[in-house]
């Protein structure tokens, strides 16, 4: 029994441990974010690799979201004969909750995990101890251009995405199911509320900031060679995903109860 | 001169410095050496302020290290050079971005300037060449040198050497040995190197420490140490296998 209490009590220190040292980094990250200079070449290296190199995947996994829902959402409303409600339903979801959430998920997986690995790194071959040995603030140099191009690019990509997941949605529609270009465009347009494409775009930037924060954390704690590199890339991945979810299940309760 | 007084560190409730007490004076090669995992490189981190003490202080010209606040400590460590085991080279910058990193990031210098004192001090290392490579292009001794170059850069009072000899083959040790001498002749600085190369050692040190179950346990001239009548010094210096560092472990399981 006390082995189990203390093996309880040292899984919750480490989540203490762990909320503490996340916190901790983005209180600095946002700190070095007032201190210029801002590194302006290295923001727009890493808005490339996060934003631009990062749309084929996004394109492919939206147009296929989008195409998918359509064909899901056609097998129930066929039966009650309301098909053209399908552009609403996948505009609407493609903007309120799968365009942030997966587009969140695919740049965590992607390039979280990239973050991880190459500042896991830079830690155990010790560049990141070099840095400060050069007076140079690590999270300065490495966390804050990461962070401004993921919080700029991440609702970005969403847009993309949305829209992508919408012609998915539009091929489907119109190829397969037969409804006519006018009427798509006018029920994937005349439901949709600047609400709804703004709740989403937030939680983009807040996903963007747990994506950039607990990938930069993992990689700054890395220990233990390549062996602890994996582990943290991992680790990294699997923490975004949870906290990606868990904070969409969060703001979605949020914005259903407030705006009620 | 740098005064380490009843310096403490544990890791994990593992101490690796136990109230280590040690005095480095200006304009000397001191070389602390150990067995592998002894905390050499534990306290060579503490001079330059990446770790700080549990207890104890590291004083350097009369002020305690760790507390200062960022902008001293930042001030401090442009007056260091620090040669790294790796030589941890930024992977994603080309050599001449790495040689001038601190000038980059701390003065507002022409590039054609940058590159003139980039090339002086690789040249002083004895490269030339190399400023647009990567250093996913260049072999282990060379990553060394080009290390070695970033850390004389900024022209440092203080030059610290983690294992300078480590991971190259022996001529490059020696060459690398002979660098550290020139350099410290040419620019009259203060020198730490942690090691556990003997001949890297004896060729380069004015004083010599040894690091043992976190204490220094000797410290003394090159001469002085091969003639320190301590069993532990004898046995480290001359590289036995047995003796009373290794009593009670059983190396039978390596053959």
């Amino acid at each position: 029994m006390r082995k189990i209490l203390e093996a309880l009590g040292e899984r919750f220190l480490n989540l203490v441990r762990y909320s503490g040292g996340v916190a901790i980094l983005l209180g600095q990250a946002l700190f070095w974010v007032g201190v210029p200079p801002l590194r302006r070449r290295h923001i727009a290296e890493q808005m490339n690799f996060i934003g631009v190199n990062s749309l084929p995947i996004t394109f492919l996994i939206s147009l296929f979201t989008g195409m998918v829902l359509a064909l899901q959402s056609a097998y129930q409303m066929q039966k009650i004969s309301a098909e053209m409600y399908i552009a609403s339903l996948v505009s609407l979801s493609m903007t309120r909750e799968l365009g942030p959430v997966l587009t969140a998920l695919i740049v965590a997986g992607r390039v979280g995990a990239s973050i991880t690995a190459e500042l896991g790194t830079m830690k155990v071959t010790e560049q990141i101890d070099a840095l400060d040995t050069l007076a140079t603030n690590p999270v300065k140099y490495l966390v804050v251009p990461r962070f401004l191009a993921l919080i700029i690019m991440l609702p970005i990509l969403t847009i993309y995405s949305d829209i992508v997941g919408m012609v998915g949605g539009y091929i489907i529609g119109t190829f397969k199911l037969h409804i006519s270009h006018d009427m798509y465009v006018k029920m994937t347009y005349d439901p949709l509320k600047f609400k709804d494409v703004g709740t989403g775009l937030i939680k983009s930037f807040f996903f963007a900031i747990i994506i950039c924060v607990v990938a930069c954390y993992e990689g700054m704690k890395t220990e233990g060679g390549a062996e602890g590199v994996g582990k943290a890339t991992t680790s990294s991945v699997v923490t975004s995903f949870i906290l990606i979810i868990a904070f969409d299940c969060f703001f979605t309760a949020l914005f259903y109860f407030v705006g009620k | 001169m740098i005064d380490i007084i009843n310096l403490c560190k544990s890791f994990d409730g593992h101490t690796v410095l136990d109230n280590l007490n040690l005095k480095i004076n200006t304009g000397e090669t001191t070389v602390i050496i150990g067995r592998s995992g002894c905390g050499k490189s534990v306290l060579l981190k503490h001079i330059i302020g990446l770790f700080k003490p549990d207890s104890g202080q590291v004083m350097i010209d009369g002020k305690d290290v760790a507390l200062m606040d960022s902008r001293e400590l930042n001030n401090l460590r442009m007056s260091f050079g620090m040669l790294f085991q790796g030589a941890a080279l930024f992977d994603s910058l080309t050599v001449c971005e790495n040689v001038g990193f601190a000038m980059i990031e701390h003065f507002d210098i022409p590039p054609d300037e940058l590159r003139k004192r980039v090339k002086e001090c690789l040249t002083l290392v004895g490269l030339k060449d190399i400023e647009d490579k990567k250093p996913a292009e260049l072999s282990g001794g060379m990553r060394k040198r080009v290390g070695l170059a970033r850390a004389i850069c900024v022209r440092p009072k203080i030059m610290l050497y983690d294992e300078p000899t480590t991971g190259v083959d022996p001529i490059m040790g020696d060459a690398i040995n002979d660098l550290i001498v020139e350099l410290h002749n040419k620019l009259k600085v203060t020198s730490i190197a942690v090691t556990h190369d003997m001949k890297s050692a004896y060729k380069i040190a004015d004083k010599v420490a040894m690091l043992y179950n976190g204490k220094i346990i000797i410290y003394g001239t090159p001469d002085e140490i091969k003639r320190s009548p301590n069993e532990i010094v004898q046995q480290f210096i001359t590289g036995a296998a047995t003796g009373p560092i290794t009593e009670g472990i059983d190396f039978e399981h390596l053959l």
